[in-house]
């Protein structure tokens, strides 16, 4: 099988992502690459750890006094229903069904696009109503290092999922494009891990002390 | 007319070179730049050395002094050693294992220019207001303190390069475990090969501790961050945690593959099967797992706790039992060979008895209490240069000359290289030897002089006189590459007569899609297997048919050269600079813009036709596999 092949929904291979030796690298590749990447997190979570609550005098918000359980819960339920959604996306890749892999990979964009606002919406308000910021303990600068990276890997992955949806709009599906689609929810699945780390660690650890 | 057309020849080459994706073009330009690289963190290392000829010199201000020591180490690990090895990896490896190119050949190249742009811009830092000085590890009570420029250089030159570095991993990975020609399974790769696999897998998992933490200084340092800044309840450690944790791998991702390249030496100028070669992968692998377990042994004085201590310097030691595998495989590689001295072979006999010397000094400091005593003393300074120089660089200089003919076509001057050994191999001793006892007498690292008179005077004249020797060596090498460039006496496919593994049954160098016919592995040492039955060419595994091929593509030079821009402007930003912020964005913006471009844009790269290969048979009568 080759990238330029046309198909029906018959012949459309088992694992389109995995179907051609480019696919193949490409799969195997990002899955090292996210080794690398967890790794990267891995980093960043044990430096928050070390640093939590380290601030240089004690009218310093502390994580307990910042963090507010109800507004992570709407970021955790929407990242996580988005990670569900692009899961529907390749199931319908995988089933040769662009224009309803294309409407969930949407839905997945639109629900990434909730988390990322009301992920801005929570910096701004540690920074204007607890004066919690990046400079202004040590315990800050590894909080927003920590959800800052995560949160731009969001950003990163909606442009990535947006492209490949504008760009391939008009020509359906191929093996060629397939294994790019996967690789963005890949992506996105890898996000979402990360974040059940960061709501666990950082925030429900950060209510009990 | 002729200038002209001349130029345009020129002017197309570069273009070429700019823009390839092919492997054995980005191993010539890791060789260039990374021989650069160690040209000019030998001049460093002269002018230390000239510095500390005599006490109380005043060859150079202690401030040049700190900046001398870190360039020279960090231009040596990061922008000489590493990208060599990654050159080599590069042209050698994917012939290895019957490959038609790497997994990328795209990413291949994004990862050949950002390290040279990080190079560059760490390098660029000598003309802008002056280089790093807190020594290569950069530790945060140090760095942070440091005025000027110099410590962003290092940062943010190293974080580009190191994107670059990770990308080569994650490549050579995927292509061992994909691309590998049909018969050839994993106990039968030539063990550069596996060396590389392991090397590559240390990379993927011991770059990005270097990244986060640098990322953290950059941020402590330019952005008003904490994460260091002890009054602002930040943490000093963690940024030497993350650098030895990310550092003592480093050192294996630098030694593997030079053990890799003296296996292969060794077994070929045997003329023997590597002894051992299952205990040698495994062996290989054992040392790329205790690599990631080590960390706090250059930690000991920092006060961890008898505990700590105890567990790293027991998991220190128990290094030496795989290492020890291997040196007694290869001194039973040669018992009974018929053995050839030439001179890759000179490098490996020596590299032998040095390398021991710098893993028994090894042993001394992980011993955690005797290591109290050697801490930040020349002991410890002549203890790494004998691994790295005795292993690392003895195996570079010996796969130069090995490689060479393969990589360029030619063969480098024996007689020349005997020359170079000769000088290099004496210096590097007469160098370094002594400061194992100018550091027992209590001479330490790092300091710009010394006071006559307390018994350090000759130890350090001798040890200046063995880098002149280790300097000519060199000078002698370069002279032997343009003599052997001019005479441009063209070499066949196995010029070395001995070669055992798939890379010398096709032409040198090889066309750019390497195997006509992917050919079928029967064995290890495929290639010799092959001669023992009276053949001379590989046993093909497909018929003659359409190869793909990718285009080459500037894209990765653009990408690497926006994160070169972005770093002018997070540095400036320090100086309230207007311009700064913008230029970090629109630098980012060049990046991430040539990212989108190759994702946009389809790239289904191109078909050689069958005919055409046919075609080629009848011009040159070697290209078969």
């Amino acid at each position: 099988m080759h990238a330029e092949e046309k198909f029906t929904p018959q012949t459309w291979p088992e694992s389109p992502e995995k179907a051609t030796l480019e696919g193949k690298n490409k799969f195997l590749g990002f899955w090292l690459f996210l080794g690398g990447e967890t790794v990267l997190f891995a980093s960043l979570f044990a430096t928050y750890i070390a640093l939590k609550d380290k601030v240089p005098s004690p009218d310093h918000m502390l994580a307990k006094d910042l963090f507010e359980l109800p507004l992570v819960f709407v970021m955790t339920m929407l990242l996580l229903t988005s990670s569900l959604t692009s899961v529907y996306a390749m199931y319908h890749m995988k089933n040769y069904n662009f224009k309803k892999m294309q409407l969930w990979m949407l839905i997945t964009v639109i629900l990434g696009l909730g988390f990322l606002g009301c992920e801005l919406y929570e910096f701004h308000h540690y920074y204007t109503e607890y004066n919690h910021t990046f400079t202004s303990s040590a315990f800050g600068s590894a909080f927003y290092t920590l959800t800052g990276f995560h949160g731009a890997h969001v950003v990163f992955g909606l442009v990535w999922m947006t492209l490949l949806m504008i760009r391939n709009a008009g020509r359906g599906l191929s093996l060629y494009n397939a294994p790019k689609f996967y690789l963005a929810s890949l992506y996105w699945h890898f996000i979402d891990v990360v974040w059940v780390f960061i709501f666990t660690v950082v925030y429900l650890m950060g209510m009990v002390g | 007319m002729s200038t002209i057309a001349q130029k345009r020849g020129f002017a197309s080459t570069i273009w070429d070179y700019l823009t390839t994706v092919d492997h054995k073009k980005i191993a010539i330009l890791y060789l260039i730049a990374g021989g650069i690289f160690f040209l000019m963190g030998g001049i460093e290392a002269m002018m230390i050395r000239a510095q500390l000829a005599v006490p109380n010199n005043d060859f150079v201000s202690a401030g040049l002094y700190n900046e001398l020591l870190t360039m020279h180490g960090t231009t040596m690990i990061f922008l000489a050693a590493m990208p060599l090895l990654l050159g080599f990896m590069n042209a050698v490896m994917p012939l290895q294992i019957g490959a038609r190119d790497v997994a990328f050949p795209f990413v291949n190249a994004l990862g050949f220019w950002l390290f040279f742009f990080g190079g560059l811009f760490l390098n660029l830092s000598w003309f802008l207001g002056g280089a790093p000085d807190a020594g290569w590890t950069s530790y945060a009570s140090l760095s942070l303190a440091s005025e000027g420029h110099g410590i962003d250089f290092y940062a943010l030159g190293l974080q580009i390069s190191g994107f670059g570095t990770l990308m080569g991993g994650i490549n050579f990975l995927v292509t061992i475990i994909n691309m590998r020609a049909p018969g050839m399974t994993y106990m039968r790769m030539p063990l550069f090969t596996w060396t590389t696999f392991v090397a590559s897998a240390l990379i993927l998992f011991a770059f990005p501790p270097l990244t986060a933490s640098i990322f953290m200084l950059s941020f402590d340092r330019m952005f008003g961050a904490n994460f260091f800044n002890v009054a602002a309840g930040g943490n000093t450690i963690i940024w030497e945690h993350f650098f030895w944790i990310f550092g003592h791998p480093e050192v294996y991702i630098l030694i593997l593959p030079a053990f890799g390249i003296f296996s292969e030496i060794f077994s070929t100028f045997s003329r023997k099967r590597l002894f051992g070669y299952s205990s040698m992968v495994f062996a290989t692998v054992l040392i790329g797992f205790l690599g990631f377990m080590v960390w706090a042994h250059h930690m000991f004085t920092v006060g961890l706790g008898p505990v700590a201590n105890a567990i790293f310097a027991v998991a220190t030691m128990a290094i030496a039992v795989p290492t020890g595998i291997k040196i007694f495989n290869w001194l039973l590689t040669i018992w009974g060979g018929s053995i050839k001295f030439t001179v890759p072979m000179l490098y490996a006999v020596a590299f032998i008895p040095s390398f021991v010397a710098g893993g028994v000094t090894g042993i001394m400091q992980a011993v955690a209490p005797a290591d109290y005593q050697y801490h930040d003393t020349y002991f410890i300074v002549a203890h790494f240069h004998y691994v790295i120089v005795g292993g690392v660089v003895f195996a570079l200089l010996a796969g130069v000359h090995f490689y060479w003919p393969k990589m360029f076509g030619t063969m480098l001057s024996e007689k020349i290289g005997k020359f170079t050994f000769v000088f290099f191999f004496i210096g590097f001793h007469l160098t370094f030897f002594i400061q194992h006892f100018l550091g027992l007498m209590g001479m330490p690292r790092r300091v710009w002089t010394f006071l006559p008179g307390q018994g350090l005077d000759a130890g350090n004249l001798i040890s200046s006189i063995g880098a002149a020797f280790m300097a000519i060596g060199v000078i002698l090498l370069l002279l032997n590459v343009v003599i052997t460039s001019v005479k441009n006496e063209r070499v066949g496919n196995d010029p070395w007569e001995d070669g055992r593994t798939l890379e010398w049954a096709i032409p040198s160098p090889p066309p750019f899609y390497n195997f006509k016919q992917l050919p079928l592995v029967r064995g290890l040492d495929a290639y010799w297997l092959e001669k023992m039955e009276g053949k001379t060419t590989l046993t093909p595994a497909e018929p003659i048919g359409d190869i793909h091929m990718p285009n080459g593509s500037f894209t990765p030079f653009v990408i690497s050269l926006g994160l070169f821009i972005a770093a002018f402007g997070a540095m400036y930003h320090v100086d309230d600079k207007a311009w700064a912020i913008p230029v970090l964005i629109g630098g980012l913006a060049i990046t991430f813009g040539a990212m989108a471009y190759r994702s946009i844009k389809d790239d289904h790269g191109f078909h050689i036709h069958k005919e055409d290969l046919m075609d080629d048979d009848n011009e040159d009568k070697g290209v078969k596999a």
